[in-house]
């Protein structure tokens, strides 16, 4: 007998299990990579302490704890299903049905494709891909390489391909367009990188061009943005540039570039290719949640936490008895966040189980406080404005569960 | 592709037992504990499948099972994801194929 599924292996899922072991509760963990760990497998960034943080280290300390606490993981077990009959959860597997009360889903993030012409072509890679490609596998994921789109996660994972030895040329954005939309516009990523500069992991990171520093330039704004671009660590940065094609008979070969205005448009007559044998396109990350919905979640659209999100409380609990959340489904924020919020859903299950000592809703409280405090001390911020989203999915959670939990809880 | 041998942080490449297999009937050598699409990437396979309908070639995308686009044949077994499946002994694995869709060549052919 199982007490508790965690669907997902990586910071969040183990996190998250490795608290309910704590708690006296029997935990399987599934996920569908060939090892735990998640996303944090790929990452690999120096913390403004100069420490590294390394993802595949972090990821072997939490697998290890886990096995300590006798928590059965299981690697290359997909999920396609999550229902629930009368007071169990029924999750259906590759493997077969696993059944238990309680359900932990940290299913983690997924990339925005940016469908560029020719972005079907072999050699074409989400940049996330080539991160775990890089740093997961270590196989080369080509000689000459052009990223396309530029947030925190493009230069995050640009700065492990540049250590890596991985030469990627540049960065430009996608051609404007209704399914680029803010991407492909240069005013608007400017913005949004200014906004986020001071809270890139590394010092080096840190757009370290004078260019982004000068208060002047800013104001100026991206009119003067010199067309070769700016360098961030060694590789031009153009947001004055966009690519309207991937090139290439069997596989990449190229990109068709074309200058654009600080509104996104194309400048005609100054088509260029760049030869590349790769592509990365950074859309960034959006809540891989499908499962909750398919479960009967209800969602709520939350731009600063990146896309939709189920309905959930502070204490990680969804509208649905049984069913937690914890990690990037709740909203994208890096790793270590995760971390924190599976802590807390892990002590949040134990609660509901009955299980625990009789400091559970101390603990509890320590672990949401915990999450306040590593995101006010987080390296990398996706979202500058992440703690107001975080505030309206809790206040929504408030006004249509709030009254509801507090019966049960004195009924309780 | 290379494998990344030495990394300045990460550090080397463990050691690991190679495992042969076959892609499109043509012998490879994965590390132990490889998947398919890190495996054929290494040796400089980057095609997995061809689109269904168009016949125009496919690779990964995603490389961690959301996009489907690395689907590939695997002892017979069709739409596998390559980059979730770890390459074992002798694997057969071959690309996925174009479909006849013989309505649509009829028409052009006339």
């Amino acid at each position: 007998m199982i007490d508790v599924i965690v669907i997902g292996a990586g910071p969040a899922g183990l996190a998250g299990a490795i608290s309910c072991a704590e708690n006296g509760l029997k935990v399987t963990v599934i996920d569908e990579f060939v090892r735990p760990g998640g996303r944090l497998l790929g990452q690999l960034h120096q913390e403004p302490s100069g420490e590294w943080w390394n993802g595949i280290k972090e990821s072997e300390h939490l697998h290890n704890e886990a096995q300590k606490q006798s928590i059965d993981i299981r690697c290359g077990v997909s999920v396609y299903n999550l229902e629930k009959d009368e007071d169990a959860w029924n999750v259906h597997t590759n493997i077969g049905t696993l059944t238990a009360p309680y359900v932990l889903v940290a299913t983690g993030a997924a990339e925005f494709p940016i469908p560029v012409p020719g972005w079907t072509l072999p050699g074409v890679m989400s940049v996330g891909a080539a991160q775990v490609m890089t740093n997961v596998h270590r196989v080369e994921v080509g000689k000459k390489g052009i990223i396309i789109g530029a947030n925190i996660l493009a230069f995050a994972i640009l700065n492990e391909l540049q250590l890596a030895g991985i030469n990627v040329e540049r960065i430009v954005l996608p051609e404007k367009s209704p399914l680029s939309k803010n991407a492909g516009e240069p005013e608007v990523v400017m913005k949004s990188l200014l906004n986020a500069a001071h809270l890139a992991p590394s010092p080096i990171l840190r757009f370290g061009s004078s260019f982004m520093k000068n208060e002047g330039f800013r104001k100026l704004g991206m009119k003067f943005f010199p067309k070769s671009g700016v360098k961030v660590n060694g590789t031009p940065l153009q947001l004055r540039k966009a690519a309207l094609e991937i090139l290439g008979k069997d596989q990449v070969e190229g990109v068709l570039t074309a200058d654009i205005d600080v509104n996104g448009n194309v400048i005609k007559g100054t088509e260029k290719v760049y030869e590349a044998d790769f592509v990365c396109i950074a859309g960034g990350l959006y809540p891989l949640a499908e499962l909750t919905a398919v479960a009967g979640c209800p969602f709520k659209y939350v731009p600063e936490l990146g896309g939709h999100v189920p309905h959930h409380s502070e204490k990680m609990e969804t509208p649905l008895e049984g069913l937690f959340v914890a990690g990037n489904i709740t909203g994208i924020e890096s790793g270590k966040i995760a971390m924190a919020q599976g802590t807390t859903a892990g002590i949040s299950i134990a609660k509901h189980a009955g299980k625990g000592s009789t400091d559970i809703n101390e603990k509890l409280e320590q672990a949401m406080k915990n999450v306040h405090t590593v995101r006010q001390n987080a390296a990398i911020q996706f979202n500058p404005e992440v703690a107001n989203g975080r505030r309206k999915i809790y206040e929504l959670w408030d006004v249509f569960y709030g009254k509801e939990q507090d019966t049960l809880q004195e009924i309780g | 592709m290379n494998r990344i041998i030495d990394h300045p942080v990460l550090g080397k490449l463990d050691d690991r037992k190679k495992i042969p297999f076959t892609f499109e009937g043509k012998e490879y050598e994965a590390l132990e504990n490889e998947t398919i699409a890190a495996a054929l990437l290494a040796n400089d396979v980057r095609t997995l499948r061809v689109h269904e309908e168009s016949g125009t070639p496919r690779g990964f995308y995603c490389n961690i099972g959301h996009c489907m686009e690395c689907r590939v044949n695997v002892n017979g077994q069709a739409n596998v994801r390559a980059c979730l499946t770890v390459v074992k002994e002798n694997m057969v694995v071959e690309k996925g194929k174009q479909h006849p869709n013989i309505v649509k060549r009829m028409v052009e052919n006339r």
